[in-house]
């Protein structure tokens, strides 16, 4: 009997933290799939973290305001993508850098949500927190309860695919969508194209700069949906820096996924467990190992990434013009 | 021939003197948008850092700050190398020097101890620096991606550490024991009143000295040794530096130490010269506030020290706004070194097209 429920209570661990780190990937699926589109067209976008983090205080905002986080949603959708919007002006319409140009952004929100939110709210920066009305609840899938008997499958099914809220299935279904768009549809081959070649696309007649804005501009959208995610339906209110590097672990998924949206997914998904890992493991005692300092599983994001980089692991190898503005000849 | 020397005044002085100005009206706008005269709040922000002696003296210790991360910046800039990882060697930098201290005899001479702790930020800043600088070179690695992966290993390192390793036992804030008195850097305020002159507290220390010191010697490095002329060629032209028989790749390397051991120095300013002990997210902000000293000076020492005074009263200023105002906090001073990137940086050439077909048209090319 004992051993039964230990075995139990073991399955149900695992999928607590499964099912955790289905929550925790779901915006950096997000995030990366919006640098995915925006670097792919050759456009490094270093601001997702700043476009996420000021969707974070507008959807906060709104739904504090108005009670609905559908208008939080639109409204968080149209700041990032005013974002982007300004990060395409400067690296696309100016040729300015890529990267000055994301930091800049990155810095300027992280600044600014402070200072509105002290204006609008006065406590603190943050914003006050939801209560009831305002965030996006979770769904249970049909069947979701009366499956809970079935073993395994049963509790596998309640727990860790039913109950989630929309933007956590918006996010899984976006993948294959992706996916398609990138190397099913003339768009998707257009906009890979000039990530690789864009004299090329020129020659062709096709505008570098249209595809280049559109690609930001879906960027912008899919990172003010992720803010959206982080502020009002994974937590309740807008706190100081709330994204957490989340933008900045997207874009090593992106990194490590080598710029392909299944890889990318599972980029995404390995580095949620890890932090859902963290969570779970910190100061328990392990067999064998003992207790594992938090720090180094949070590190390990960050270390797989380096290490891919330099090539040690696989080699990820960008899009061939990405960085460079394009200087059409006269 | 007559429009290349007024592109140089374009260039060279109108359109940075348009984009700073750009940041500041963005910022006005702000101030108006959040409700607080932007004429007051520069008045009271003036105040707050010039007013007094005690903001005076925090106004210089920020500008250290600043110093030393802008020329960080600059010294990779030259090279062709954005170097975002300052925070991060700031942070390491910050543990070499406090190494340094508890490694030492606590009776030894400050006249050691101090350049000891100087040696070890330097040391561990461009140590940590160097990898990024390494993989760059060696195996092709974006520096961008490696330095702020780096920022975030050594974030999670030093949370480690000063939970885990280094820890005063018995308390529960992570920070360490305080550094033994030979190894506190002066206060200003203790060193004037032997000159005559009378100061109030604060936390301004001799690094000061320093920054201005590296100021000069990053200066004569760059433009007068021939390491310096290696890194700027490398970061003008790579192909005219490997053609004059440069080694590009030894180059990169050096470049990001030398840039990661002067953003290491703010370790010497918060730690050696303040705190007296390592503590927790001293180094936050200044790796990228930095960029925005970096960017604004034109990556020149003399530039860089106006444009670190003047994010170094906004940094104390923003404070004193902060008494008056409550709805504004130091952040507005982040929202300025975001928009001073922007437009000094991003958006660098924006009014150029503009400029050039009023100020000097082209006119007709003569062979």
């Amino acid at each position: 009997m004992s051993e039964v429920t230990t075995l139990n209570d073991m399955w149900m661990t695992i999928l607590l933290t499964l099912d955790a780190t289905i929550r925790l990937s779901t915006p950096l699926v997000l995030a990366a799939m919006a640098g995915l589109f925006s670097e792919r067209s050759g456009v490094v976008d270093i601001g997702l973290e700043g476009k996420m983090l000021a969707a974070c205080f507008a959807s906060a905002s709104v739904a504090h305001f108005t009670g609905s986080p559908w208008l939080a949603l639109l409204v968080a959708v149209f700041i990032s993508l005013c974002l982007a919007l300004v990060h395409g002006f400067a690296t696309i319409t100016h040729k300015g850098d890529q990267i000055v140009s994301g930091v800049a952004l990155n810095i300027l929100v992280s600044g600014l949500t402070i200072i509105l939110g002290l204006t609008w709210f006065r406590q603190g920066g943050q914003t006050p927190s939801l209560s009831g009305d305002g965030r996006f609840f979770s769904i249970d899938l049909p069947g979701a309860e009366l499956m809970q008997n079935v073993p395994l499958i049963g509790s596998l099914y309640k727990e860790l695919l039913s109950g989630h809220n929309i933007l956590v299935y918006a996010a899984f279904a976006l993948v294959p969508v992706v996916w398609w768009v990138l190397f099913h549809t003339r768009f998707g081959l257009r906009l890979r194209a000039v990530g690789e070649n864009p004299k090329a696309v020129d020659t062709a007649g096709i505008s570098v700069n249209g595809l280049r804005y559109r690609a930001v501009m879906i960027g912008g959208v899919l990172c003010g949906i992720a803010g959206t995610y982080i502020a009002i339906a994974h937590n309740a209110q807008f706190t100081r820096d709330m994204t957490a590097g989340a933008g900045y672990i997207a874009l090593a998924a992106l990194i490590f996924g080598k710029w392909r949206p299944v890889t990318v997914l599972m980029a995404c998904l390995l580095f949620g467990f890890l932090q859902a890992f963290a969570m779970r493991i910190e100061g328990v005692q392990l067999p064998v190992v003992g207790v594992i300092p938090v720090q180094i599983i949070e590190a390990v994001p960050y270390l797989l990434t380096v290490i891919l980089l330099a090539g040690f692991i696989g080699k990820a190898i960008p899009p061939k013009a990405i960085g460079k503005p394009y200087v059409k000849e006269r | 021939m007559k429009r290349d020397t007024r592109l140089a005044w374009i260039n060279g002085l109108l359109l940075p003197l348009l984009n700073v100005l750009t940041a500041f009206a963005a910022t006005a706008v702000l101030f108006l948008l959040i409700g607080v005269n932007p004429l007051e709040a520069a008045e009271t922000l003036l105040y707050g850092a010039f007013g007094y002696s005690e903001g005076i003296g925090y106004t210089f210790y920020y500008t250290t700050n600043f110093i030393f991360t802008g020329l960080a910046v600059a010294v990779a800039f030259h090279a062709g190398l954005f170097n975002i990882g300052g925070e991060g060697q700031a942070y390491i930098g910050g543990l070499g020097a406090g190494l340094a201290v508890f490694m030492l005899f606590p009776e030894l001479s400050p006249w050691l101890m101090i350049p000891a702790s100087v040696l070890g930020a330097m040391l561990f800043g461009g140590a940590w620096a160097s990898v990024p600088g390494y993989l760059q070179a060696y195996r092709g690695s974006h520096i961008v991606i490696t330095t702020i992966m780096f920022n975030f290993l050594a974030a999670t390192l030093m949370v480690y550490l000063l939970v885990k390793v280094l820890r005063e036992p018995g308390q529960m804030t992570p920070q360490t024991v305080l550094f033994p008195d030979n190894a506190w850097l002066p206060f200003v305020h203790d060193i004037l009143p032997a000159f005559g002159l009378e100061m109030e507290r604060s936390p301004l220390n001799l690094s000061i000295l320093l920054a201005v010191f590296m100021c000069f010697l990053v200066w004569f490095f760059l433009w007068h040794t021939r390491l310096g002329y290696a890194i700027r060629v490398t970061g003008l032209n790579p192909h005219a530096a490997v053609y004059g028989g440069i080694n590009q790749k030894k180059i990169i390397v050096v470049a990001m130490c030398i840039s990661g051991a002067l953003a290491g120095l703010v370790g010497i300013n918060e730690l050696i010269g303040y705190h007296h002990r390592i503590i927790m997210n001293f180094h936050l902000g200044y790796g990228f506030g930095g960029i925005a000293v970096a960017l604004m000076g034109r990556n020149h020492p003399f530039g860089i020290v106006i444009a670190a005074l003047l994010f170094g009263t906004l940094y104390q200023g923003g404070a004193e706004l902060a008494f008056e105002w409550s709805n504004i906090s130091r952040d507005i001073v982040v929202v300025m070194q975001g928009l001073v990137i922007l437009f000094c940086g991003a958006l660098e050439y924006m009014y150029k097209p503009t400029l050039i077909r009023w100020l000097a048209p082209v006119q007709e090319v003569r062979s």
